[in-house]
């Protein structure tokens, strides 16, 4: 069903009592053209856009656990395409492109709210290297802006712009960043698959490969095994677990990533903002609830839960860049295990096993670019051939000396 | 989270620097295959793992310490130079 003004008043005025399922809940089919492995926000889009742009609708969807359950719905919502390197731009405009035209597409309200992405400096150096990134977007055709303390006050009067250890300098702004209601995207693209024909299965697991020759042909699932012309991993968090069982070892370390929220306030951050002198960014949810985050917890996780010295680091963060903030109390924090790739960028490429295709790798940014990994991987998938947007994100880049690291951290995961 | 360090005893995590897997080993110079294995891929595993701990702010220590990735329950932690790893 189409949703739009009429079809929600004439269900208010039946009681709204005989709204559907947005999405069909599936059960396994012995095979499939394409199986997408991991029901997340990428695994979702990219069913979506393999049946959309390349008439493959004959695709199984299959998560472990239930949709929105994982990292898209563990996220703090931000989107942007404020980075540095030629090889991660493309993908991550391509992206923001596609988040801005999204709700009309799929037909469902994902609350897009382009309210600015500033990125705040503390020191001269800082300041350099801010210029260096806009002008590599602006070269790239994206809209970004060097703000100095005076333009970053007008924005935000109540940062702490004098602290006497990190004055705030000025800023970099990306206007149409912001952020997207994440559930709303798993569900979203949910239903859109689902209404192309995409069998979405829950609750079901994979527990192996079938393999012919050298060729991956199919899964072994706690529910019985499902054949599939082309099999795609994407089950960031899990990545190196999966490809273990295709006898893959992948440049990942798996982390945990923690996220807050605060008790529901009136609006005081009109947009998001991140602190330049540690690592905090932070935005207030339509529902009034401050969102923030900070750094990984920094060794090897895979429980979906942190610990508290970060939680203190994270605080402090925020207390130096909004003394305010102090004011609020934190409502809930919640973690998600996140593929912190050796270069700090995705993974979109085929594997060497024939037939398995892998998109993993997503470091702390994987939500921001669920449309566009969406789009490349569904290209990838169908043509055998990389996107245009995604031809650096090779899985031998590492071996090839062509790393792609943004922050010139090496090789080194829990830093990236 | 508290690592047992044999030289100072249950130390929090927070005076320790993390660097990662303990079992890389560094292949002989010359090897590019080889070196590009040993820097970049991991195995990664969900469950116990022995990796390499710094203990920065205290004995200043490189320890070995077995941990299990799901719920950091650990199970002992040694010198690196009873171990071999290489950091």
């Amino acid at each position: 069903m189409r949703y739009s003004l009429l079809s929600l008043v004439s269900h208010a005025l039946g009681g709204n009592r005989d709204w559907k399922p947005a999405w069909r809940d599936a059960t396994p089919q012995p095979s499939y053209d394409v199986i997408v492995i991991g029901g997340g926000g990428h695994g979702l889009s990219t069913a979506y856009y393999l049946a959309r742009d390349y008439g493959i609708a004959n695709v199984a969807v299959l998560e472990r656990g239930w949709i929105g359950g994982g990292n898209v719905g563990r996220n703090t919502t931000i989107v942007r395409s404020n980075y540095l390197l030629p090889g991660n731009i493309p993908l991550y405009e391509l992206s923001m492109q596609l988040w801005e035209g999204l709700e009309q597409d799929i037909n469902y309200n994902a609350m897009v709210s382009q309210r600015g992405v500033l990125n705040l400096y503390h020191s001269d150096g800082q300041r350099d290297a801010y210029a260096r990134r806009g002008n590599a977007m602006r070269l790239h055709g994206i809209d970004a802006e060097l703000l100095d303390k005076e333009g970053v006050r007008r924005l935000y009067p109540f940062l702490n712009f004098d602290q006497a250890r990190f004055p705030i300098q000025g800023g970099l702004l990306q206007r149409r960043g912001g952020t997207v209601r994440h559930d709303a995207v798993a569900w979203g693209y949910a239903r859109a698959a689902s209404d192309r024909g995409v069998d979405i299965v829950q609750n079901c697991a994979v527990t192996g490969f079938l393999r012919e020759g050298g060729r991956i042909t199919g899964v072994e699932t706690n529910r019985g095994a499902i054949r599939a012309k082309k099999v795609a991993m994407a089950v960031a968090g899990s990545s190196s677990e999966v490809a273990a069982m295709a006898g893959l070892r992948l440049p990942i370390e798996s982390h945990v990533l923690q996220a807050f929220v605060s008790e529901g306030l009136k609006p005081i951050i009109p947009g998001v903002i991140t602190f330049g002198a540690g690592h905090f960014y932070i935005s207030q949810s339509d529902k009034g609830g401050l969102v923030f985050g900070g750094d990984i917890d920094g060794y090897n996780s895979y429980a979906q839960r942190g610990n508290l010295p970060v939680v203190e680091d994270v605080c402090e963060g925020g207390m130096a860049l909004m003394p305010a903030i102090g004011r609020a109390r934190l409502l809930r924090s919640w973690g998600g295990v996140v593929d912190m790739s050796m270069d700090g960028s995705p993974i979109i490429d085929r594997t060497p096993m024939d037939g398995l295709y892998l998109n993993a790798g997503w470091c702390y940014g994987g939500f921001k670019a669920t449309p566009g990994s969406g789009t490349v991987f569904a290209h990838l998938i169908a043509r055998d051939e990389p996107h245009p947007a995604a031809t650096a994100l090779t899985l031998d880049r590492f071996a090839q000396g062509r790393v792609i690291d943004e922050k010139g951290q090496g090789a080194q995961p829990n830093l990236h | 989270m508290r690592i047992p360090c044999p030289y100072c005893g249950p130390r929090d995590s927070s005076e320790f620097a993390y660097h990662g897997d303990a079992a890389p080993r560094r292949p002989a110079d010359g090897d590019a295959a080889a070196m590009a294995t040993y820097v970049y891929l991991r195995d990664n595993p969900a469950g116990p793992m022995e990796e390499l701990w710094y203990h920065a702010y205290g004995c200043r220590s490189w320890l070995v310490v077995c941990r299990d990735t799901r719920d950091h329950t650990i199970t002992g932690a040694k010198p690196v130079a009873t171990h071999g790893a290489t950091a």
